[in-house]
């Protein structure tokens, strides 16, 4: 039997990507579509291509990490439908509908304050700092719920690196970007924008702390943190900021966004521990998506032995 | 216009309607389409669905008068009930799939957590109203004492709207919404109750029981 290989077959074959996102939709579209009342707008929503500002490109040869968990991965379904960015909406479903037409090329990052080297850099000169590692991360959310993803970047210290900080530098700030034209949502959603965020120099230095730029094999899409986020796996995910455009080296401890909002209910540290609950809910217990049961959370959510010695000699009931 | 609100037909369609919250939660669960999070939805949804209900119910009487509508009456056991069934509904999906029935755990919640101990009050004070909620129990009672009876619905939807704004992190639209429209709904009764008016205020009775309805 003669077995050839389709070279018939081309890129122009492949169902375009936002065909294939799409698809979900359409599966509904055709069921609906027999629903008078709603055919006429759920065709016309078919007809317009709403993913079309997806610009995901592929990352090749990404190196493996030591860090990475053999956990099962959520659907990228799942981490693209379900996200907490109240810049783009407070419901979960908000930013994969209201995040489609952020622009975010071109983009800068300032990287200033307390460093020798304070410089913007563009996202091409980020991607290039450090070889690109794909990093599968168990990502815990202060809501009890959580996820697994294969985030891709490079240790975040690359970057502190990068801009030598000076001995007065004790801390980062992190900044997302905000645009009320573009984020019209951010105005409903209880909380103060810009996005601020914040880590001590020694957490920010530890290895597991990630700059992210992509996840399963792209770059990172809109609503889960474009073009360039930081990941903390062992810290609730508000300390995970967004679509950065602002790092800043402090002496001080900067204001983080949640905190100001209610300090009682979400500490600087927000690391994961499920001996400390929120007032107004356990912690003990978290929702991995795609699992019926819940499981039981673990202290730094598993990262124990990469960063509990950070935190000697803390009593983190009160630095929760 | 009467013979709408006054017509059988009428009354099973609003029944139905009734339904369709729940039926598009069995049309998304057979289409996948639940979100990532599928028992969060149900929870929310729910809850949602059983806040709206007590406040279409509290605005019957409202609207009676000031539309002029007292057939309107005919639908409010239904709404009142259908309230009550979607708070059944959300309170399952929390000691089912929230808890899977852990007593101490739910117990510990409801002492612990203030926002489940509001909406657990909200809950449970239907209760009572529910099973009152029957012609023959009318009967029993006499009409004002059931009427006072039934007044604990303005404190259940209080607590149920309490519950919902303790609950949320920061987005206290949506929870102060419901809180604004429960406030008017529950003002334009003291208003009526104590403003001057030109006509004695109307008592607000259920239908004399002719025959069981459902």
């Amino acid at each position: 039997m003669l077995i050839r290989k389709a070279p018939d077959l081309t890129y122009a074959d492949v169902t375009p990507k936002s065909l294939y996102l799409d698809r979900r939709r359409f599966l509904r579209g055709m069921g609906i579509a027999g629903v008078a009342a709603l055919a006429g707008t759920r065709l016309w929503d078919l007809a317009s291509p709403r993913r079309s500002a997806f610009a995901a490109t592929k990352f090749d040869g990404l190196l493996k990490s030591p860090f990475s968990t053999t956990e099962k991965q959520n659907t990228y379904d799942d981490v693209t439908h379900y996200n907490n960015f109240y810049e783009f909406g407070v419901d979960k479903s908000d930013p994969s509908k209201n995040a489609q037409k952020f622009q975010t090329s071109p983009w800068t990052v300032s990287v200033e304050g307390e460093v020798k080297k304070p410089r913007k850099f563009t996202l091409d000169e980020i991607i290039k700092l450090a070889p690109l590692e794909e990093r599968i991360y168990r990502h815990r959310c202060v809501e009890a719920w959580s996820i697994v993803v294969p985030w891709i970047g490079f240790s975040f210290s690359a970057l502190i690196k990068a801009v030598e900080p000076t001995p007065k530098a004790q801390y980062v700030a992190f900044e997302s970007y905000y645009d009320p034209k573009q984020m019209p949502w951010g105005k409903y959603a209880g909380i103060d924008f810009p996005y601020a965020e914040g880590l001590r120099l020694d957490e920010a230095m530890n290895p597991l702390a990630l700059l992210c730029v992509g996840m399963y094999g792209e770059s990172l899409p809109n609503q889960d943190g474009a073009p360039v986020r930081i990941v903390l796996p062992w810290k609730y995910g508000f300390k995970s900021a967004k679509s950065l455009v602002k790092i800043r080296f402090t002496e001080k401890q900067p204001p983080t966004t949640w905190n100001r909002m209610a300090s009682n209910e979400y500490g600087f540290y927000a690391n994961v521990n499920p001996k400390v609950d929120h007032p107004r809910w356990s912690q003990a217990k978290e929702r991995r998506l795609g699992e019926f049961f819940k499981r039981e959370t673990l202290m730094f959510n598993g990262y124990g032995d990469q960063v509990a010695s950070v935190y000697n000699g803390m009593d983190l009931r009160k630095n929760y | 216009m009467r013979k709408l609100f006054t017509s059988q037909w009428t009354k099973v369609v609003v029944f139905l309607l009734c339904l369709m919250p729940l039926a598009s939660l069995g049309w998304r669960a057979l289409h996948n389409d639940l979100s990532a999070n599928p028992i969060e939805f149900i929870t929310h949804a729910t809850g949602d669905w059983t806040l709206r209900f007590l406040l279409i119910t509290l605005a019957i009487t409202p609207l009676r008068k000031i539309l002029r509508l007292p057939d309107l009456i005919r639908f409010r056991r239904m709404l009142g009930l259908f309230a009550f069934f979607y708070a059944c509904l959300h309170f399952t999906t929390y000691i089912w799939l929230d808890k899977f029935f852990d007593l101490a755990e739910i117990w510990k919640d409801v002492a612990k957590r203030r926002y489940i101990t509001v909406g657990f009050t909200a809950f449970v004070l239907l209760i009572p109203l529910a099973i009152t909620s029957t012609t023959g129990w009318i009967r029993r009672l006499g009409g004002r004492r059931w009427q006072q009876l039934h007044r604990l619905i303005y404190i259940s939807a209080i607590c149920g709207v309490i519950h919902y704004y303790w609950l949320v992190k920061s987005a206290v639209l949506r929870p102060l919404t419901y809180a604004a429209i429960l406030a008017v709904l529950l003002l334009w009764r003291i208003a009526i109750k104590y403003w001057p008016h030109p006509r004695p205020a109307a008592v607000d009775l259920p239908p004399k029981p002719q025959r069981a309805q459902a």
